[in-house]
Formats: structure tokens, sequence, C-alpha cells
């Protein structure tokens, strides 16, 4: 078997537990930032954990430390019960950026495949996923168009393919639709959303978007600036969201409740 | 019949090709009204009846130039791309190398010639293709190693987040995206070796190259059998950079392609 499905209610732990974490770039030097400090939390998994915070917070960072990316300087990542660097030697997560990132030079099948070709699938394997795939996200027809050809929702929307292809426990998105218009934005939303239900992937999520933190999540982690921290940890229970869900007064009491914490 | 002819109206190679014809024409016809005895400029139909009473001297000596503009032209690129790779790799060395290569780059290296012909001999053809070599080595060097480093840094992030090694990122991402670089410094290259060959030749090396035809042609007021030689440089010059066209439109269809 080439799959590479993770159970993750297996782990005994969370998907991601972060302790006592402490990030400072180019330490004892005079320009060092300190990035991160006295980060703790814990994700459990299948849920939806979005990163909400200013410009220069730390949540890139944050997320390139659960990649393991980059190193703590203090303090431990576990994703899936191992550090952080061997969850990503062991391809346990997928990742999407605000840029689709796409590579030019691949069609929409290639670039979804590419993730699979590393893994060493098979081609007929290979095949398979990818149009799985493109039927998740609604871009069968597009199979053979170059990024290029593509508009920028539709790419984003393979970015997310590419992310997925090979059923990751885990996929960290930093701010994946940041550069849409809210049209495409909101659709996009419940496409994740629908996505995240069919797959059953922990997700960790990063937005500037109070309404998009609150539709997506069932975890909300706001956080501030110098220097970067979790000011608070808003759990969010709508049940099943629908366009109708944003219109709803717990919806609303929800972002009231994160806009105060992001003041405070 | 009416495709064809509406493919050729649309192809990108019917305006140069109308306006160069249209250049010719009003080349000839002008210079036959102006300055009939054609001492200053021949006209086009004189260069190429010269080029048809010296056709074994001229495509003699093309073929010996021509010899040197491609292997130089091989040797350029090869170590040009090989060299970018190295210094990609090791980052430090990158940061040593690239800035001296954009110096050294700035040295008129044409004008080396006679340097060169002091170390490897007057006539020998290694001195002209080291020069060549050198012309063609920096463009390639400079822009494929930026063409490698310019590289999206979340698509490094993301080969990296699926433990990727070096090598792996750097066959997989940087080569790709550094091919616009390649090809813009390959189609450079490809006129300026021409340029750079015949130049070379002025100073040294064979005897029957077209550099030293050029020379000899006009130390004997024979112009127009200069110009014709010109025009058999210009013809391999012309023809390089179309092949250094074709292959990158067969190496970067992405590119290229009309959706
Ligand atoms: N590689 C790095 N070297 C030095 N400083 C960095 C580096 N990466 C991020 N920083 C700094 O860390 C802080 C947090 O950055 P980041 O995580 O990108 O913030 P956010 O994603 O919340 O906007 C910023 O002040 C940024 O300048
Ligand atoms: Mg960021």
């Amino acid at each position: 078997m080439t799959e590479t499905t993770k159970d993750p209610t297996s782990q005994s732990q969370g998907a991601v537990d972060i302790l006592d974490l402490n990030k400072i770039f180019l330490p004892g030097n005079a320009s060092q930032v300190i990035a991160l400090t006295d980060i703790n939390l814990s994700i459990a998994p299948r849920s939806f954990t979005t990163l909400i915070g200013p410009s220069g917070c730390g949540k890139s960072t944050l997320l390139r430390l659960i990649a393991g990316l980059i190193e703590p300087t203090e303090g431990s990542v576990t994703v899936n019960g191992k550090t952080a660097n061997r969850a990503r030697q062991d391809r346990d997560y997928g990742m999407a950026f605000q840029t689709a990132s796409l590579f030019d030079w691949r069609t929409v099948r290639k670039n979804i495949e590419l993730p699979l070709e590393l893994l060493g699938w098979s081609r007929a394997d290979r095949r398979k996923r990818t149009e799985e795939m493109l039927e998740l996200v609604q871009l069968s027809e597009f199979v053979n168009s170059y990024p290029r050809e593509l508009s920028g929702g539709m790419q984003q929307r393979v970015a997310i393919a590419r992310a997925l292809a090979f059923r990751p426990s885990l996929l960290l998105m930093d701010e994946p639709f940041g550069a849409l218009d809210e049209m495409t934005r909101e659709h996009m939303q419940t496409e994740l959303l629908r996505m995240w239900q069919e797959t059953g992937t922990t997700v960790i999520f990063i937005t500037h978007s109070i309404s998009e933190a609150v539709f997506l999540s069932t975890q909300v982690c706001v956080m501030s600036p110098r220097p970067g921290q979790i000011t608070a940890k808003v759990d969010v229970d709508l049940g099943e969201r629908t366009e109708e869900t944003r219109d709803r007064d717990d919806f609303f009491d929800y972002i009231v409740q994160v806009r105060e914490a992001l003041r405070s | 019949m009416n495709r064809f002819l509406r493919s050729c109206l649309t192809s990108p190679w019917f305006l140069p090709l109308v306006f160069g014809l249209a250049g010719l024409l009003v080349w000839e016809i002008g210079l036959l009204v102006i300055n009939p005895d054609g001492f200053v400029l021949p006209r086009p139909t004189e260069i190429l009846s010269e080029l048809q009473a010296n056709w074994d001297e001229i495509s003699q000596a093309s073929r010996n130039t021509g010899f040197i503009i491609v292997s130089s032209l091989f040797g350029g690129v090869i170590l040009g791309v090989v060299a970018a790779l190295i210094v990609t790799r090791f980052r430090s060395a990158n940061e040593m190398i690239t800035p001296l290569a954009v110096a050294v780059n700035a040295i008129p290296i044409v004008a080396l010639a006679p340097i060169f012909n002091n170390w490897l001999g007057l006539t020998s053809p290694r001195s002209n293709q080291a020069v060549v070599v050198l012309l063609v080595f920096f463009p390639v060097f400079i822009n494929t190693s930026r063409g490698l480093t310019n590289v999206d840094p979340n698509q490094i992030e993301l080969m990296r987040s699926l433990a990727s090694k070096p090598w792996t990122i750097i066959r997989r991402v940087r080569i790709p995206s550094a091919l616009p670089f390649f090809f813009t410094a390959l189609k450079l290259v490809s006129s300026l070796c021409v340029v750079g060959a015949i130049v070379v030749e002025y100073f040294g090396g064979r005897q029957d190259s077209l550099g030293s035809k050029i020379t000899t042609y006009a130390g004997f007021t024979q112009y127009d059998a200069a110009w014709a030689a010109v025009l058999a440089g210009s013809l391999m010059g012309i023809a390089l950079y179309a092949l250094a066209s074709l292959a990158e439109r067969l190496a970067m269809p992405w590119a290229t392609r009309q959706s």
C-alpha cells in the first residue's frame, strides 16, 4: 500500500501539543527579535483552529514551528506524538500559503501530483487520487491547464488540493484566502469546511478576518504582538455551518467576543 | 489555403519579415538614386553577387569561424550552468562569487584577445575559443544563478515541508524557475558570441576565418566582399538566435502556450 493516511484518533495525545514555547530570531544579536513567548497550545484531532492577530504578532512563525521548518528557542512542539521535525520527515501534514505558490511549469494535474511523486506513489495511484482531489475542489475540467491559465481563486483551490492530496492528518494554512475577493473568499470557506468534514483532517488556519475565524473554527486563538503571545482562546460551537450561520445571533456574539479579545 | 494565409499573416515573423524586406528595398533603390557608384555602401544585390563570387573562401571561413562559435558557445554555456548550480548549492560560495562575477563581466573581455593570443598562440584557434568561452560564460552564469536563487520562498518551504533534500529542491523547483533567466542569457550570448568570435579574429587566429577575411578584404578596399563576409556572420548569428528561441519554446511550453 502506498496509502499514508494516518488515523489521528489512534494518538492518545492531541494532534499538536505546544509546551512553554519561546522563539527568538538571532538570539544574542543586536537585532534579535523576540517573536513568540510562553506559547502553550493543545490542538485536538479533527479540530479546526484559527490563529488571529495583527501583522507581526508571530502567527506565521508559530505555524512554521509546528511545521518543523524552524526550531523553537525554548520549549517543545509535538505533532502526532513526535517532534515537529520528525513529523515533517514523516510527511504528517500538508501546507498552503497566501500565494497559491503553484509551480508554473506544471499542469494542474502535475501540481497536485507533486507531493505524491515525492512520496513515491505509482503513476496509477497518483492519477486516481488527483482525479478525486480535482472533483473535491471542482476543477476537473482544468486538469491539463497551466496555473497561469486559472483565476486566483482557482489557483488557491489547486493549492489546497495539493496540500490535501496525500491525506495528511494535519493541514497548515497561512492566510490562504487573504488575496481573494470577498465573494470568492466566502465560497472557499464553505468549500474548505466541506473538505474538512469529508476528510477528517485537523486544520490550523491563519487569518486576519474575525468573521472568517469564527465561521471556520472550533477554536480561535487570539494573539498579540511584542512579544507574540496567545492572549485568549475562544471555543466556537456553531454546529454545522451553512450560509445562514453568517446571519445568526450567536455567530455575531462570537465575533464580538473575538473582537474584544483582540482589543484587550 | 485561406487558413495558411491567415496563419502567415498572424505569425510573429510576419511583420519583421515585411519590414526587413522593405528596408532592403529602400536600401537598394535609395542607393541606386543617390550613389550609383556604391563606393561608401554597396547595394544588397552587389553584396549578394560578391558573396557568390567569393563563395569558396567565405564558406570555408564561415565553417572555421562557425566551429569556434559553436564549440565556445557550448563550452561557455555548460561551464556557466554548472558553475551556477554549484554556487547555488553552497550559499556562502554564492555570496562570494556572484558579485565578483558581475564585476569581472564588466571587463571588456574582447579587449583581452591580444593578451590571450600571447598566452595561447597568435594563430591558434585556442585563444579565440578561450575569449569567446569567457564572453559566453559570464552572462549565462550570472543570469542562471540569479534565476536559481530567485524562487518563491513558499515553494521552497512547501518542498521542505515534504522533507525534500536540497538537490531535489534544485532539480524540481530551482532549475525550472531558472529556465526563463537562462534562456534570456542564451538568446543574448547566441548573438554576442558571433560578434565576439569575429572581432577576436581581427587580432589573431586562423588566416581563413571570417574576421581575418573581413580585415583582409577591407585592407584591399574590396568593401563589397567585406560586406559579404559580414553577411555570412549575420546569418550565423540569426540562425543561432532562432535556434535558442526554438529551444526556449520547446523547454518552456507553459510560458508560450496559447489558451
Ligand atoms: N527569519 C526571521 N528572522 C528574523 N526575524 C523574523 C524572521 N521571521 C519572522 N521574523 C519576525 O518575527 C515577527 C513575527 O513574524 P511573523 O510570524 O511573520 O508574523 P505574522 O505572520 O503574525 O504577521 C516579526 O517581527 C518578524 O519580523
Ligand atoms: Mg504571516
